[in-house]
């Protein structure tokens, strides 16, 4: 070990400098990726594109014209199928599967009691929070991502695909929808960072994780809410959920960026914001668990 | 309060070689005064004794010690530097059991201690996996690392946890209750690892409600009693501390008794049953000069004995007799 202390030798030799703490992310993600909990979410995500996609296949001998945007055109074009899910998924299954992450993320380790081992090994309590804020927003991508692809993939095995035809009228080519599938995926997940956030900090305030998940939830569930309710208007643009399903834009030739930018700057305030108020509470507190 | 007081510890934390010191330590809950104005002097190279009965505050000490709680008052210095506003430079030579391991069920044993291993940062990645198999060895869980830790017995998590605690070479080993739940042969091992751990030079701060324990390996001890330090000091000068009987058997109790107190002693019937009278011995008198008495006095004495209190009797006489949980 070329920063390993040269008068120590073997295993007890030791770092001279602190690492910055990739390997600690790295060991966050793998416990992340090696629950049965995180594919159990993963898979279920998948089947929501797979269940709609089935469900219109099945009926679309007599086509309706009628239903939730996208779902139309899921028949005419598989590649909208990604997209679909993702509409249908994010106003309760995407923040649902979040926040079980977030809201694990510090009063899971409180409840297994291995946040005092971490404490004293020692992590670090900023480094643990940053960690697992990291390691939440690793999630969010990886949900989002698999619904896009699960999406895709049933739409490419059960609908014709070819060119698509774009909100603005234009028609792009398979290549170029897909980076738009992407794309769509990515504004999923940053929608997801403020949500995020806030569970991050609800699980600083608890020991319970459940208690946390449900939490966090709940607030997402608040959030839409109070967001379709006209006597709440001037509260609108400050909802973390204000913008979630404003990625239309992104559908239109030549791409519309104005709504990603002001999605990405409230949810950037939410993470500033929650994590501060995370980081504050979390820094002094007593670990009792 | 007997203070047996070690390498005369009331100097500038940092200066002295002392492994743990605490100054005027306190740490309320609320209301309730859970440590009180601790001073504990742990020196180096010592297997330190922490005792006390059941909530009488060793854990809540400990979690102070490692920076997991806040002290309401007082000063903590650890391996020479203060806490918490040091942990960062303290803990990566500090290895800790705190009140029951704690391990994620879904992983392996080996997983486990990798994880915990990855989080500090001290620790190179390289060695990683040689280490955390010999800390395994160690403990005698060699055969068990693969499996998940939810299928772990009591003692198999305690000893994972002890295991943990020697991922890297320490200064300060600090072990809340290591034997719960072990079996016979793994409370034998866990005094022979720490005997070994001392013989190497690292401070053993082992906090227990079993006396036995204690005498066995440690050099020093520290007994609380409802937050309070009320004894501290080597095994030695807590024994010394403790009180001195004479026992006498006779068929005479009654003429032995007024001897006694002749002598200004306070004599009482023993607890054991027979012909036998006992009493306190003061430093004043010489135990021959008590038997010479009781001869010249003409009692029929069949028995002398003088008896140095056990560790026992020093804990309860310390601790009260009650069963009741003091707070
Ligand atoms: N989170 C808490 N909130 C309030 N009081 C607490 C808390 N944790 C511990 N206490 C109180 O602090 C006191 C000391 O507890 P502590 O766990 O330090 O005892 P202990 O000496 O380790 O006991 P044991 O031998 O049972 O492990 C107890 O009276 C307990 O009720
Ligand atoms: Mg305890």
């Amino acid at each position: 070990m070329s920063s390993s202390d040269p008068r120590a030798s073997g295993l007890n030799a030791r770092r001279t400098t602190r690492s910055l703490g990739a390997g600690f992310f790295a060991s966050e993600l793998a416990v992340l990726f090696r629950r049965r909990r995180t594919w159990a979410m993963l898979l279920a995500l998948a089947a929501v594109p797979i269940l709609i996609a089935v469900a219109v296949r099945i009926s679309s001998s007599g086509s309706s014209g009628r239903g939730p945007a996208f779902i139309d055109s899921i028949t005419q074009n598989g590649l909208f199928v990604g997209i679909a899910g993702l509409t249908i998924a994010i106003p309760l299954f995407l923040p649902l599967t979040v926040g079980v992450v977030a809201g694990d993320s510090i009063a899971g380790e409180a409840n297994t009691a291995t946040l005092r081992y971490l404490l004293v090994s020692p992590v670090g309590r900023i480094r643990l929070l940053v960690v697992k804020y990291l390691a939440a927003v690793v999630f969010c991508l990886a949900a989002a991502l698999t619904l896009s692809i699960a999406g895709i993939l049933i739409g490419i095995a059960l609908f014709p695909v070819g060119p698509v035809t774009l909100l603005s009228g234009d028609t792009v080519g398979i290549g170029d929808s897909l980076v738009r599938s992407l794309l769509i995926a990515l504004y999923a997940t940053v929608s997801l960072l403020g949500l995020s956030a806030v569970g991050l900090f609800i699980s600083t305030l608890t020991d319970a994780p459940v208690g946390a998940m449900a939490a966090t939830v709940v607030l997402s569930i608040v959030a839409q809410v109070l967001d379709s309710l006209s006597q709440t208007e001037w509260l609108h643009p400050w909802l973390f959920s204000h913008y979630w399903l404003g990625f239309a834009d992104l559908l239109r030739q030549p791409i519309e960026w104005s709504s990603f930018g002001q999605n990405a700057l409230l949810q950037l305030g939410y993470v500033v914001v929650f994590g501060a108020l995370a980081y504050g509470r979390f820094s002094s507190k007593d670990i009792l668990s | 309060m007997i203070d047996g007081s070690v390498a005369g510890s009331t100097g500038p934390a940092h200066a002295s070689g002392l492994a743990i010191e605490t100054t005027a330590l306190t740490k309320r809950f609320g209301r309730q005064t859970v440590v009180d104005d601790l001073a504990l002097s742990v020196p180096r190279g010592s297997v330190f004794g922490f005792l006390g009965p059941n909530g009488s505050g060793k854990t809540t000490t400990i979690r102070m010690l490692l920076g997991l709680a806040q002290a309401s008052d007082g000063e903590i210095s650890v391996l020479g530097e203060r806490m918490p506003q040091r942990l960062g430079s303290v803990l990566p030579r500090v290895g800790a059991l705190i009140e029951g391991p704690g391990f994620y069920p879904f992983l392996s044993g080996s997983a486990n201690l990798r994880r915990l291993d990855s989080a500090d940062g001290f620790a190179p990645n390289g060695t990683r996996s040689a280490r955390v198999s010999r800390a395994l060895d160690t403990v005698g869980l060699g055969h068990a690392a693969d499996k998940k830790v939810r299928a772990y017995s009591l003692g198999m998590k305690q000893r994972l946890g002890i295991a943990n605690a020697l991922l890297a070479p320490r200064d300060l080993i600090v072990l809340d209750e290591p034997t719960n739940g072990l079996d016979p042969q793994g409370t034998r091992e866990v005094r022979s690892l720490i005997r070994s751990l001392a013989d190497e030079g690292t401070t053993v701060f082992v906090s227990s409600h079993l006396l036995a324990e204690i005498e066995q390996m440690c050099t020093h001890a520290a007994v609380m009693r409802a937050g309070k330090l009320v004894a501290q000091g080597t095994l030695d000068e807590l024994r010394s501390a403790g009180t001195t009987r004479v026992i006498v058997t006779t068929p005479d109790a009654d003429a032995a008794a007024r001897v006694l107190r002749t002598l200004g002693l306070d004599p009482g019937h023993p607890d054991a049953p027979g012909p036998a009278v006992t009493a306190t011995l003061s430093e004043s008198i010489e135990p021959e000069d008590i038997v010479a008495a009781l001869v010249a006095a003409g009692v029929r004495v069949r028995g002398f004995a003088v008896d140095h209190a056990s560790l026992e009797d020093l804990f309860v006489a310390l601790t009260g007799e009650g069963f009741d949980v003091v707070q």
